[in-house]
């Protein structure tokens, strides 16, 4: 490791962006053949999380798993354990209480309120702007306070039980979303001022970080990166689980396939997600929150199933395979950003690294739950 | 003689001292002004208000242990910092504050601190270049090729000014536009009447020429880490930081001697060192304001601004302002 450098010219060189690197959000490698800013070819290399949370399905029983969910996709925890509880209560058989459902459809969108928050302040700091992180993290902040109250829990939450949930939400809770829902949606137009009307903000996003609508359907990518190139599709609105068509919402869809169409389509769910809370809030049942009914060892008939859920960052999807003893045969996680990953190294050729990176940010990964 | 030597010994202490503890207390300004337009407190347990953060930063970054990476070229890796540090403060030498406080007053004094200006690249230049790191040597590359192409914008503008006021000292400068607010050169004149845009165009490149956001594309961290100064660790990298404020504070003082009368007031009352340093901190807290508040821009955006719009615009003003001179 002495000695001059010698570049030649027309030669390209290796970057290795990650494992540890402010951009890639966790530990995730991206392998780039630069030449000079702009990238030859990428190549993204998995595994530094790896924690087999598929295998640990398979020799735990189902209650034992739940916990692990929440683990894959720290942001948005909530999605995940409501995909495997619906996954186990279809194999199982277990009827859900109304009121359950339609608490746990307010908290999921609070939850994926909290993600895109989130998200939008990391993306923006993607882009150099640190301000609006700070903004978003305040608001963020009432959402995790209002779930704590309720779940015991801020980030990694096991609210959700099979048949109901772990405990009754309150007035204040009540109190606290109703509150928050019209300071939400003051907050959303205050973005929308410091951010989305910023010229270099939309210098840097518009026609930049093509993927088409071709590109999704190669790689199976879904959630706001699908529906930023124009395909419009949603869990919730297409295979109805929980509660959810009983909701008035309708999904955002942008046909410009750029960066821009997908910082669009997360902002315009915000505000569809506070639309669902507030019918949420407004039909909440009354009634209890566990069957009267529930089996005490949970032994799902022998079978396959498969329950998708519309997750924050894309369709989340459960398979189990039972054999019909307490633990599950085979227990696949089909976790979205995996998919809106695998699509980088393709669209990515050919950028600048700054423009790269950007659309990197734009795919909204969280590292754990590609490796899982 | 004697006496004189001490005088310009004391002059150009003071200056140094004065580029020094704006050097640190602007990064104590920078941090609190960070922190109240992002609704939080920023440091303030260190002293009051966090008065006591710059010197405690400056010892631990003095006790840290400085780390050269493998395969680095010693020599330019230890002199860069340096580099950063020392033409910021050979600038303030010149620099006038009021009347009588200047270091040294020199008839060539627009001349000097651009070509200890052009100094500051060359440090970004060998940081990056010595470290051997990759995103270094990639952000240093952006940094040189920004600094370049605005300082071109900026020295046409000089030149329309020297033009127009026929002098290149900074006193004389500033003694033009005594009297008032209507007499100071970012106001339009018959002789310029494109001085407004001028001094907008100034002001951009002073942003872009000390890499302050959103033209900081030289330590843009979401891509290249922490851009030239990747490898820097200890007091190396509390040069380079300090350079860059000192360079805010030499930025914000040529845009108020050559822009807004120096030292003269507004109304034409009791000139001053007090209105040069206000003018200047309203300046610098611009500065900061625009730091938290836009994103970074392209490198392509960057430099397509500074040679299609810049460049054209200061040219032609440039030309507009010599045939006026003519005519009047």
């Amino acid at each position: 490791m002495s000695g001059p450098i010698h570049i030649q010219p027309g030669e390209t060189f290796t970057l290795n962006v990650g494992p540890q690197h402010p951009a890639t959000h966790g530990v995730l490698r991206v392998k780039m053949e630069m030449d000079g800013e702009y990238i030859v070819k990428a190549e993204t290399v998995l595994g530094y999380i790896h924690r087999m949370h598929e295998l640990m399905g398979e020799n735990r029983t189902y209650p034992q798993v739940l916990p692990n969910l929440s683990r894959l996709d720290y942001l948005g925890a909530l999605g995940y354990t409501h995909a495997h509880v619906l996954a186990v209560e279809r194999a199982a058989g277990i009827e859900v209480p109304e009121r359950a459902e339609y608490i746990r459809a307010i908290t999921v969108e609070l939850n994926r309120i909290a993600s895109h928050l989130f998200w939008f302040g990391a993306f923006v700091m993607d882009l150099g702007g640190f301000t609006p992180l700070m903004y978003a993290i305040e608001d963020r902040e009432y959402i995790l306070d209002m779930l704590e109250a309720v779940t015991g829990s801020r980030l990694t939450y096991c609210y959700y039980r099979f048949g109901g949930l772990y405990n009754d939400i309150d007035d204040d809770f009540i109190d606290a979303a109703k509150a928050f829902i019209p300071r939400m949606r003051r907050q959303l137009k205050k973005y929308d001022a410091l951010v989305t009307g910023n010229i270099i903000f939309e210098k840097r996003l518009k026609d930049i970080g093509p993927i088409s609508a071709e590109m999704c359907r190669k790689y199976g990518a879904s959630g706001p990166v699908a529906r930023g190139a124009g395909i419009d599709f949603d869990v919730r609105k297409n295979e109805p689980y929980s509660v959810y068509s009983e909701f008035d919402f309708d999904v955002p869809v942008y046909h410009e396939c750029d960066s821009l169409a997908r910082y669009m389509v997360r902002m315009d769910e915000m505000e569809q997600s506070l639309r669902i809370i507030e019918q949420g809030l407004e039909k909440l049942p009354d009634g209890p929150i566990m069957p009267k009914k529930k089996p005490k060892l949970i032994k799902p008939p022998k079978g396959d199933y498969y329950q998708a859920v519309e997750t924050a960052r894309g369709s989340f999807g459960i398979r189990i395979v039972s054999d019909g003893t307490k633990n599950a045969y085979r227990f696949k996680l089909r976790s979205p950003t995996y998919s809106n990953m695998s699509l980088f190294d393709e669209a990515c050729e050919g950028m600048m690294i700054m423009d790269a990176l950007a659309m990197m940010g734009s795919l909204d990964l969280v590292i754990p739950e590609i490796d899982r | 003689m004697s006496l004189t030597i001490l005088n310009a010994v004391i002059a150009v202490v003071a200056a140094i001292a004065f580029a020094a503890v704006n050097a640190a207390y602007l990064v104590w300004a920078e941090r609190r002004g960070a922190g109240r337009i992002q609704r939080r407190p920023g440091p303030n347990v260190n002293g009051p208000l966090g008065l006591l953060q710059p010197p405690c930063d400056g010892i631990k970054l003095m006790a840290k242990q400085i780390m050269i990476p493998g395969g680095a070229d010693k020599a330019l890796f230890m002199v860069a910092p340096a580099l950063a540090m020392a033409p910021a403060i050979m600038s303030f030498v010149t620099i006038p504050f009021s009347d009588t406080i200047v270091a040294h007053s020199m008839n060539v004094g627009v001349l000097m601190i651009f070509a200890f200006a052009s100094l500051g690249a060359m440090s970004i230049l060998l940081a990056g270049w010595g470290s051997r790191n990759k995103y270094a040597v990639m952000a240093s590359v952006r940094a040189v090729s920004q600094n370049i192409s605005y300082e071109i914008p900026m020295l046409i503008t000089v030149i329309t000014i020297v033009m127009m006021t026929g002098t290149m000292d900074l006193k004389e400068l500033v003694a033009g536009q005594a009297g008032g607010m209507w007499n100071w050169n970012a106001v339009p004149s018959l002789a310029s009447p494109l001085m407004p845009v001028s001094f907008l165009i100034f002001f951009i490149c002073s942003l872009a020429e000390t890499n302050r956001a959103p033209f900081d594309l030289g330590e843009a961290e979401s891509e290249l880490v922490a851009g030239f100064h990747t490898e820097y660790g200890s007091m190396g990298f509390g040069l380079f930081f300090m350079g860059e404020y000192a360079n805010i504070v030499i930025g914000a003082s040529l845009i108020t001697i050559l822009f807004l009368g120096g030292w003269g007031c507004p109304l034409g009352l009791f000139p001053g060192v007090w209105w040069f340093l206000l003018k200047i901190y309203i300046l610098i807290f611009s500065f900061i304001w625009i730091r938290w508040t836009f994103p970074r821009t392209t490198i392509y955006g960057l430099l397509n601004l500074s040679w299609k719009i810049l460049i054209p615009i200061s040219l032609f003003n440039l030309l507009l302002t010599a045939g006026l001179l003519k005519v009047f």
